[in-house]
């Protein structure tokens, strides 16, 4: 085990791996990257939410004959992106679900005709009633999925709630609203397809999942394993918004190329990106929670509705681990939730760095300073009688068997945050301020990797070879789009070997040549993938001793050299490892209960926010995050991973709306869907407590995904602070913040109305 | 190629091009389409991100909202032309060392604009790169590295040379 051993070159803070091309600009992304005969590819979509589609009809002042026209019917395979559950087709046929959804696809040789003839694409169709809300789906007012709209549920029981509610002290309700968040990857989503009757299908594109797509491509041309290749070029950002969504994009761009018989480009404009692809869960989260007299937390019901769009896509394990983070980071004996996601007639919502944790943190990090201020305690007390400890158990009846030390991160981030003394002076400033300054606090866990049973199912494979040239490379389907997986992962295999960083690469993410490490998501890259390749690593300097004559203490000359050897033996030099679960894991998949994770991240995070009651704007001023990862594997990559996911944080709390006008997002531009520049990110400081997980790539948990959970309950708790408003729902833009103040005046100022 | 097309010059990263296409074309398209380079990225086609940043003659400006024939005579600089004989600019060594490119998608437009805002002001306070970096949008930074980054790169500039590292061409 190497999780306390000193490394040279994991912790270290190496630059990162494809930096210097991307400095340069010669990084190569999908826009960047021309085919020989190349075509461009456009979507017709839908304009209306649901209904049939009567008939498609052509205008005349096109010459057609110069494109490619795909619909349903050249699908060889099945009509269906297969993610989950095969419910979503690839191209609508014969009736469609929401708004810009694809029927029918257009090629070109020439890329600026393309916007002409989808709009002379004359669809007509006869509607059908659609719903837009939870609401409308929960009283079924159509039935727009299934036989109830419903597209899963969860129900997690520990202890009895029930008998809990006529003894306890306090009974505080509230319930927590949060809206879609779009992911803005700076480069929209884009693909280029080739297709030949005998090598089949190849894509290139930006995406996160190279296998999904492949295993997507696999059913809608019908093709065998070894006919379909899929390649990532270089990502300009994804956050989850990459997950899903290329598998349909890819088969789109793939029917095409075959239909024209030439390579098709298909890169989508910013408008069409935000308006026909993934969001992030809009959700609704009802706690009821008892607590004894001394404020210990003694039961907790929660019930949690997604609005998961159209298509079920991603949106059962979005839900489960909304479910799964509900409770928070605190222990109670009687936990009852209960978790539903409904079908609208909206674009499908899809993963989201979070991937529901976001929705249940607000929910539950709101709620307890709710509880605070109603049964009278201070919210950092309240959180401290009630935090989970080493031994505890969560909602799902999981032993905390690794340390657990919340109160740790509580006190450093008070202390850095010097918390006490700035919310004495914001409270004193207050009295005479219009500019009313608070201090607002979340604490969370996100676990890392798969739910559950998940990685067990995934059962990844990674590892490393040496090519002729003399480089070590990392093989593994794991892909970068700037969180630094091409960085940790050769960092990790030249530290197991015993090599320098310089002479490690990664092989292309190409499905012809890796092997399937699993999806880049759920914050398992550095955990689970990189722990595969550590011991990939080990497993090949053991190889090449027993068998290449290498010494026990070597120089990479040395090591290159027993590689030559072992390679002139046994033509090749690599060594892959398979997933093997920490020992002690169970999980049953029917009552939800047992090891949710295999390891959970912690943090605290405070936000001190200003809000001007003159302009109604609520601004974050300064933003601390302490948190506990395991290992910190680079401290430069660790620290932009956790700052740029509280940007994305504060966004999502105050500036992110997605606005919907019959389903279909009505600010589909930069312009007017904002997120936070360079002149709105607060200070953030950033503090790692390390503690190695021992079955983590040399101590190493998950990191991506958990500086996103806290931002916005942070901020709505300090702006609760400064003014005295409890919010209960985001985005919570200025003109909510104006109506709801007004509203209170009035009622305050009954005389003056 | 269409005679009605005029034929415009203008200088890119020191060298003398001519291209002849349709005058209201997108810089940023004959950029990347008629001349490869690749390095100015678009975003999205209306000015709001910042990723298509170039300089044309001293000024910063998205090039996705620069029809070309505005560009004739111009001198324009492109994430291409910031390299010095091979070796990385400062701020490209900055954003290195620093963590300023996570995706890489936004780099080459927020490093016209670094480059911008220490030629016109080699020593710039927080605030001021704040505001000289406010149109470039970054989704994965959070943004405090990439100020680092132009710190740091500020820093390598003699405070009594102002000149001489950022505004080598």
């Amino acid at each position: 085990m190497n999780t306390h051993a000193k490394t040279r070159i994991v912790g270290a803070p190496v630059p990162r791996k494809e930096g210097v091309d991307k400095l340069l600009g010669r990084a190569r992304y999908v826009d960047d990257i021309e085919r020989e005969g190349m075509w461009h590819g456009a979507t017709v979509r839908s304009t209306i939410p649901r209904g049939f589609i009567r008939s498609i009809g052509f205008d005349r002042n096109i010459n057609w004959t110069e494109f490619a026209i795909v619909t349903a019917a050249d699908v060889p395979g099945k009509n269906q992106i297969h993610i989950i559950v095969a419910d979503q087709p690839c191209l609508a046929d014969g009736k469609v679900n929401h708004c810009d959804e694809a029927i029918l696809l257009l090629a070109h040789p020439d890329k600026h005709k393309l916007r002409e003839a989808v709009a002379a694409v004359q669809i007509e169709y006869d509607p059908l009633p659609p719903i837009f809300t939870i609401e409308e789906s929960e009283r079924q007012d159509a039935i727009v999925w299934g036989a109830d709209n419903m597209l899963k549920s969860f129900l997690i029981e520990k202890g009895d709630v029930e008998p809990v509610w006529a003894t306890a002290a306090h009974i505080i309700e509230g319930e927590y609203r949060t809206g879609a968040q779009e992911h803005l990857y700076i480069e929209n989503n884009g693909v280029i397809a080739e297709w030949g009757a005998e090598s089949g299908v190849t894509v290139w594109g930006s995406l996160q999942c190279p296998f999904y797509v492949h295993k997507s491509l696999l059913s809608v041309f019908d093709l065998p394993e070894d006919k379909v290749r899929v390649i990532q070029t270089e990502t300009g950002g994804a956050f989850g918004g990459k997950e899903d969504y290329p598998s349909i994009l890819a088969a789109h761009a793939a029917l095409l190329a075959m239909k024209s018989g030439h390579p098709v480009k298909m890169v989508y404009d910013r408008m069409e990106d935000l308006a026909a692809t993934t969001k992030r869960h809009p959700s609704r989260i009802r706690h009821r929670t008892a607590l004894d007299k001394n404020g210990k937390l003694l039961a907790m019901d929660i019930d949690i509705a997604t609005d998961g769009g159209a298509y079920s896509t991603l949106s059962s394990t979005v839900l489960s681990r909304a479910t799964l983070h509900s409770t928070g980071p605190y222990v109670c004996p009687n936990v009852r939730v209960r978790s539903h996601s409904w079908a609208t007639n909206t674009v499908p919502y899809g993963a989201f760095r979070g991937f529901g944790a976001p929705q249940a943190v607000f929910a539950i990090e709101r709620h307890m300073d709710e509880i605070a201020a109603a049964i009278g305690l201070n919210p950092i007390e309240l959180r401290r009688r009630n935090f989970l400890h080493d031994g505890d158990t969560t909602a799902t009846e999981q032993v905390m068997r690794e340390p657990v030390i919340l109160d740790t991160l509580l006190d450093r981030a008070l202390a850095d945050s010097d918390y006490y003394a700035r919310r004495a002076r914001f409270a004193r400033d207050n009295q005479t301020n219009p500019v009313k300054r608070g201090m607002g606090i979340a604490a969370f866990y996100h676990g890392s990797g798969f739910t559950g049973s998940g990685e067990r199912y995934l059962n990844s494979l990674a590892g490393v070879d040496v090519t002729p040239e003399g480089k070590v490379r990392v093989m593994v389907s794991s892909t970068e789009f700037g969180q630094g997986t091409n960085t940790i992962l050769t960092q990790i295999a030249a530290e197991a070997i015993g090599i320098p960083y310089e002479d490690v690469i990664m092989a292309p993410p190409d499905t012809g040549i890796v092997p399937n490490s699993g999806p880049t998501v759920a914050s398992r890259t550095s955990m689970v993938v990189g722990r595969l390749i550590e011991r990939a690593g080990l497993q090949l300097v053991a190889l090449l001793r027993e068998h290449a004559g290498l010494g026990s203490h070597f120089t990479r000359d040395e090591f290159f050299a027993a590689c030559a050897r072992y390679r002139a033996v046994q033509g090749k030099v690599d060594s892959l490892c398979r997933y093997e679960p920490p020992p002690g894991i169970f999980w049953d998949d029917q009552k939800y209960r047992g090891e949710a994770y295999p390891a959970f991240a912690w943090s605290v995070q405070v936000a001190q926010v200003a809000v001007d009651t003159v302009t109604y704007s609520a601004e974050v001023e300064e933003f601390w995050s302490v948190q506990e990862v395991g290992r910190v594997l680079n401290p430069v990559l660790a620290g932009g991973q956790i700052e740029g996911g509280i940007a994305q944080g504060i966004g999502y709390a105050l500036y992110e709306k997605v606005l919907l006008q019959n389903g279909h997002m009505a600010n589909n531009q930069m312009t007017n869907y904002i997120m936070p520049t360079a002149e709105d990110v607060p200070p953030i400081h950033v503090f790692f407590e390390e503690i190695p997980f021992q079955y983590g790539a040399y101590g190493a948990k998950g990191i991506g995904e958990l500086p996103h959970d806290g931002p916005a309950p942070a901020i709505l708790n300090a702006i609760r602070d400064a003014t005295g408003v409890g919010f209960h729902s985001i985005p919570l833009l200025p003109e909510d913040l104006f109506a709801e103040f007004v509203a209170r005046q009035m009622m305050a100022e009954p005389a003056a109305v | 190629m269409n005679n009605c097309w005029p034929t415009i010059r203008f200088i890119v990263n020191d060298e003398c091009r001519a291209v002849h296409v349709p005058p209201m074309k997108r810089l940023l398209d004959v950029l990347r389409e008629d001349l490869r380079l690749t390095g100015t990225k678009e975003g999205c086609g209306e000015g709001e991100c910042g990723s298509c940043s170039v300089r044309i003659n001293g000024e910063l400006v998205n090039s996705c909202l620069v029809p070309v024939l505005q560009a004739e005579g111009a001198n324009i600089q492109t994430v291409e032309g910031l390299a010095i004989g091979g070796e990385l600019h400062p701020l490209q060594q900055a954003f290195l060392t620093c963590g300023g490119a996570q995706c890489g998608i936004c780099t080459p437009g927020m490093l016209m604009a670094a480059t911008q805002l220490l030629t016109q002001n080699p020593h710039p306070s927080m605030a001021e790169i704040r505001e000289g970096l406010a149109g470039n949008l970054c989704r994965c930074t959070g943004f405090m590295r990439i100020f680092d980054s132009v710190i740091a790169a500020a820093a390598m500039t003699p405070a009594d040379a102002p000149e001489q590292a950022v505004h080598a061409r």
